[in-house]
């Protein structure tokens, strides 16, 4: 920072570009997010032995969701109406927060890993009150139902996020991982069992199996479909958009925190490129691994869902507890 | 952070087996099954031969080297063996057993780590193996695996938490110690499998007596001269 | 090289008992080569009480003033015992309770339980008494199972779980003792053997050595009876055959405590403080009010002399507790007398319950009417039990007193009560076993009721006098146990 004040037109020059790398990543992370549903539906569709839709699908979808019109239920409050932005919303703004292609993030020091996860739940009780406020039974139970699971995997979460910063000292989420990412390779069993614990967290977050199937409409079984019944047009485009770039997002925090190497640690432009080379690399492996394992596991009872998510903490707790016991 | 020694990825991948260990120890809580306890018995057996044969060769004790091979043939191949032959004369194998509430057991299983590694603190403290901070990672296990027989109603399951401990106490002697002297390794391992053949013995016992292995039938003595 | 022989005599009688096969004879032949057990064991007292402590097979087994006596004790009730089960177990065979082929595992495991005991004695190796131990719950496991009724079964299962869990805690604690003693000693054998560690007992770190007696305590304890585990022990006396019940009263019981004592003798030079004796002394008042107050409902004789050995053995762990050459002088008789008395109530109790056919003591009435000296003999055995003054409980139990009045004074109610209401409950239940009306009965077997009175007489003998010789082993072993 002492140059600053010396050579002021090179100091612009780097907020401009570290600014371009922000947006560069934000936008990246929002625009590719279906790409990334949609590779999961795709190695999906063809592990079932279905005929994949391609790539492209979601965007198909998004495209022609976005051109039909609203309609409102009668009774929606503006709650209803504003819901969809505020979704679509916090999830850019935590696309900006979270280090995918780069840790040099303007935004980062904005919000901690905490806040982050405030954000997510900002989405969520909106997304629930919504639901609720059309007054349908689908949407309530959804909501409901989707608030169990966010109740009981928010411990988790954050345990996970404590281990994490445990071991880098701090609770930035950039700076988690560059210490994660810079260091000497080392083994870490706390990261072990919070990359494990985080995974079992990310497939009941986002509503996949075995928590929830995202592709029925079974209404016994389904959570989070039946928060969106009743939202048509632009209104659904935004809040599937949403979802999508959440899950990506998660992946993109386990990249970030569990397999860090190739992530750019600078706002240069080699650096965004081969950052996001990485990361398309690691999401392509993952999508593959997430669509092996959803088409393996059966779903599980709603009732058995605590059992799930307790499975997670108490990794959670190990990965904090052995931190502990192991590495200091 | 880590012990000072020459190969410090050594030591993390032995703390990373004995974190192994301690997973399994909890997965073995939650399971329903008789077989997959098993098939998680043999795994526990693995990692933990693993584990003293890479503290065997950090060491270079060589005593540890015959312990491993011992924990590979008793614990991974001829126990699992055992108990799965039995299972499966005796048709258990695919038995569901009721556990009492799986959350409940799990947040005192985390109960019992908490309480093993501070336990564990003062006494890693003194120690001068590379691998000390893996005691209280072997009282957990013993505990756990204590937890797990408490829980549990069926005869095999017992038998099995019971085994498992043993495996908890081979980890704990292993990394505070380097192991016990030979002889009395030895000694430990003879016991175990007589005690895994007099439990099979028993089996047929209860199972001939009681037509079942289900303990909740074992209700006589509970309540003796009432 | 005795030593030894001690201890190949009983392994070697259990192979032969083994491939012997379902001779008639074979009862004698276990009563024969037990004796022989015995004899060996007191030529090895001879010697240890001449010339001092043995050390035998480069260290590994080690004779001294406390274990010879308790190694002469076993062997000696390891021989009554056989001479009792030889008619006992034939009057069970007669009546189709076990057949020929189980009564050859019978005396193979008994030799194996008594190879076992002995070996926990003599080892110098705490690694070696641990494994000891343990088999010899794995020894007897099968001997409390042996009638296969459900309810013995239940008895063994729960005998074995709880002890194998038990043990299991004792070994953890072997294992940190080990670690400890390694830092001075180095590792290798040497670092277990209880002779170096004693040597070496003050310096070792106290932190440690204070969670390795809890475990200890907890999975020793577990064996001798201590509660809150003692819950086995009723079970496993009920249901098993009765002279598997006074060996394990008798015997087994001792050997646990004997390895408790060892350790603590080590904690007790590590620690600077009397951690070890509070905790004991603890121990063994909750074990002696529990097992006193569960007296008070049994209907099943067996298991009020189990609750009673219970009983006992919390009075011995307090006494070790308080330590001091008195306190622990009266521990060491009352682990003798307590042991002589109760396999000799044992021995009446299993005669009676079969011609009574019952256990239930409601239903066991006029016995000294049916069987004279059965009747005799549960009843001087039960006043032996309870503490009356000729008998050498009677001594120990007032030594015992009289320490914990000078060191723990608010212990003595609880003690005092607990010895009243054991009193009044025993004498009660007796009283009505013994007297009442009855015709004379006669068992299809002369049964050998001379270890009894045997038994009784030698109890009756250390109430009196203890001998010089005796005197001066409990004293010696007193004096170091401290």
């Amino acid at each position: 920072m002492t140059q600053t004040s010396t050579v002021p037109h090179q100091w612009i020059a780097d907020l401009l570009f570290k600014g371009l790398g922000e947006l560069f990543q934000t936008a990246s992370v929002i625009f590719f997010a279906p790409i990334f549903l949609g590779w999961v539906n795709l190695c999906r569709s063809c592990l079932q032995s279905r005929r994949p839709a391609g790539i492209l699908q979601p965007y198909r979808d998004l495209l022609k969701l976005l051109r039909k019109e609203v309609v409102l239920a009668t009774g929606a409050s503006p709650l209803f109406r504003i819901t969809p932005y505020i979704v679509f919303g916090s999830m850019g703004l935590a696309a900006a927060l979270v280090p995918a292609v780069t840790t040099d993030l303007p935004f980062g020091p904005a919000a901690d890993a905490i806040a982050l996860v405030g954000i997510f739940s900002l989405a969520r009780i909106f997304m629930a009150l919504s639901a609720m406020d059309i007054g349908t039974p689908f949407g309530d139970m959804g909501a409901r139902r989707e608030m169990m699971i966010a109740f009981l995997a928010e411990p988790a979460t954050m345990m996970v996020l404590f281990t994490a910063s445990l071991i880098s000292r701090s609770t930035s989420l950039s700076t988690i991982a560059e210490t994660l990412g810079g260091r000497h390779f080392t083994l870490y069993p706390s990261l072990v069992f919070a990359t494990t614990s985080f995974f079992l967290i990310i497939l009941a977050e986002n509503s996949r199996l075995p928590i929830d199937n995202p592709s029925t409409h079974l209404e016994l079984t389904m959570i989070h479909e039946a928060m969106l019944l009743e939202y048509s047009g632009r209104h659904l485009a935004l809040m599937e958009w949403g979802s999508s770039i959440k899950l990506l997002l998660y992946f993109s925090i386990l990249i970030s925190f569990f397999l860090p190497w190739g992530i750019s640690h600078e706002s240069s432009f080699g650096g965004l490129l081969s950052g996001f080379a990485f990361l398309v690399l690691k999401l392509f492996i993952l999508g593959t691994l997430l669509a092996i394992l959803e088409s393996t596991l059966a779903k599980l009872r709603l009732f058995r869902a605590p059992e799930f998510l307790a499975a997670a903490y108490l990794l959670a707790v190990i990965a904090f507890l052995s931190h502990f016991i192991l590495e200091v | 952070m880590l012990p000072a020694h020459d190969s410090p990825f050594g030591v993390e991948m032995v703390n990373l087996l004995g974190a192994f260990i301690l997973l399994v120890a909890f997965a073995m809580l939650a399971s329903r099954r008789t077989l997959s306890l098993i098939r998680l018995f043999a795994f526990q057996g693995f990692f933990l031969s693993m584990s003293i044969f890479l503290v065997a060769f950090l060491s270079g004790e060589s005593n540890l080297y015959y312990s491993a091979f011992f924990t590979l043939v008793l614990k991974v191949i001829l126990l699992p063996w055992i108990l799965r032959d039995l299972s499966q004369r005796l048709k258990i194998g695919g038995d569901i057993e009721t556990l009492v509430n799986v959350p409940v057991t799990m947040i005192i299983g985390i109960g019992v780590v908490v309480f093993s590694f501070s336990l564990a603190e003062p006494i890693l403290k003194a120690a001068s193996t590379v691998t000390r901070s893996l005691i209280g990672v072997g009282l957990a296990c013993v505990l756990l695996s204590f937890l797990v027989m408490i829980t549990r109603k069926k005869a095999m399951t017992q038998i099995i938490g019971f085994l498992s401990m043993e495996n908890g106490l081979l980890f704990s002697a292993t990394n505070a110690t380097y192991g016990m002297p030979m002889v009395v390794e030895l000694a430990i391992a003879l016991d175990v499998l007589i005690g895994a053949i007099i439990f099979g013995i028993f089996f047929f016992q209860i199972r001939e007596t009681f037509e079942s292995l289900d303990l909740k039938y074992f209700e006589k003595l509970k309540e003796d001269e009432e | 090289m005795l030593v030894l022989s001690v201890l190949a005599i009983p392994l070697l009688s259990a192979v032969i008992l083994a491939f012997l096969g379902q001779k008639p004879w074979a009862y004698l032949l276990n009563a024969g080569l037990t004796f022989l057990t015995f004899i060996d064991s007191l030529f090895l007292a001879k010697k240890v009480l001449e010339s001092g402590p043995v050390l035998a097979l480069k260290e590994t087994f080690y004779v001294d003033s406390f274990n010879i006596f308790l190694i002469s004790l076993t062997a000696f009730v390891g021989l009554t015992t056989a001479i009792f089960s030889g008619p006992y177990m034939k009057i069970e065979e007669k009546k189709g309770k076990i057949t020929p082929k189980i009564l050859r595992l019978y005396h193979s495991a008994y030799q194996i339980f008594l190879f076992t005991m002995l070996l926990a004695l003599s080892s110098n190796n705490l690694g070696i008494l641990w494994v000891a131990i343990e088999g010899a719950t794995l020894a007897t496991v099968l001997l409390v199972s042996l009638y296969r009724t459900r309810a013995s079964i239940e008895a063994a299962w729960k005998y074995f779980i709880l002890c194998g869990v038990g043990i299991s805690q004792a070994l953890f604690g072997t294992i940190l003792l080990y670690f400890a003693a390694e830092k001075i000693l180095g590792s290798g054998g040497g670092a277990l053997l209880w002779t170096h560690l004693f040597q070496i007992r003050f310096e070792l770190e106290p932190t440690v050595l204070k969670i390795a007696f809890v475990f200890l305590l907890v999975g020793y304890g577990t064996k001798v009876g201590l509660a809150p585990l003692h819950n086995w022990l009723p079970d496993a006396h009920a249901e098993g055959p009765t002279p598997i019940s006074a060996v394990l009263s008798g015997l087994l019981l001792n050997v646990a405590l004997y390895a408790l004592v060892r350790c603590k003798v080590l904690v007790d030079g590590a620690l600077h403080s009397n951690l070890a004796s509070e905790m004991m002394m603890g121990f063994g008042l909750l074990t002696m009010v529990v097992a006193v107050f569960s007296m008070l409902r049994r209907k099943d004789v067996k298991r009020l002399f189990a609750y009673s050995s219970i009983e006992h053995m919390g009075i011995a762990t307090f006494a070790f507790g308080m330590g001091g050459p008195l306190a622990t002088f009266a521990a060491l008789l009352h682990m003798t007398v307590h042991s002589l008395t109760k396999s000799s109530i044992f021995f009446s109790v299993g005669h009676a319950a079969q011609i009574n056919q019952t256990q239930q003591m409601s239903e066991i009435r006029g016995l000294i009417r049916k069987v004279p000296r059965l009747g005799w003999g549960l009843m001087l055995g039960s006043f032996a039990i309870l503490g009356m003054p000729p008998f050498g409980v009677f001594a120990s139990e007032f030594i015992v007193l009289t320490v914990a009045m000078k060191q723990a004074p608010w212990t003595t109610p609880i003690l005092l009560l607990c010895l009243a209401v054991a009193f009044g409950v025993i004498f009660f239940r007796v009283g009505n076993m013994v007297l009442g009306e009855g015709v004379r009965m006669a068992l299809p077997y002369p049964p050998a009721l001379f270890p009894v009175f045997l038994h009784l007489a030698l109890v009756l003998v250390l109430g009196l006098f203890i001998p010089p010789f005796l005197a001066h082993w409990y004293q010696s072993a007193a004096r170091f146990i401290g």
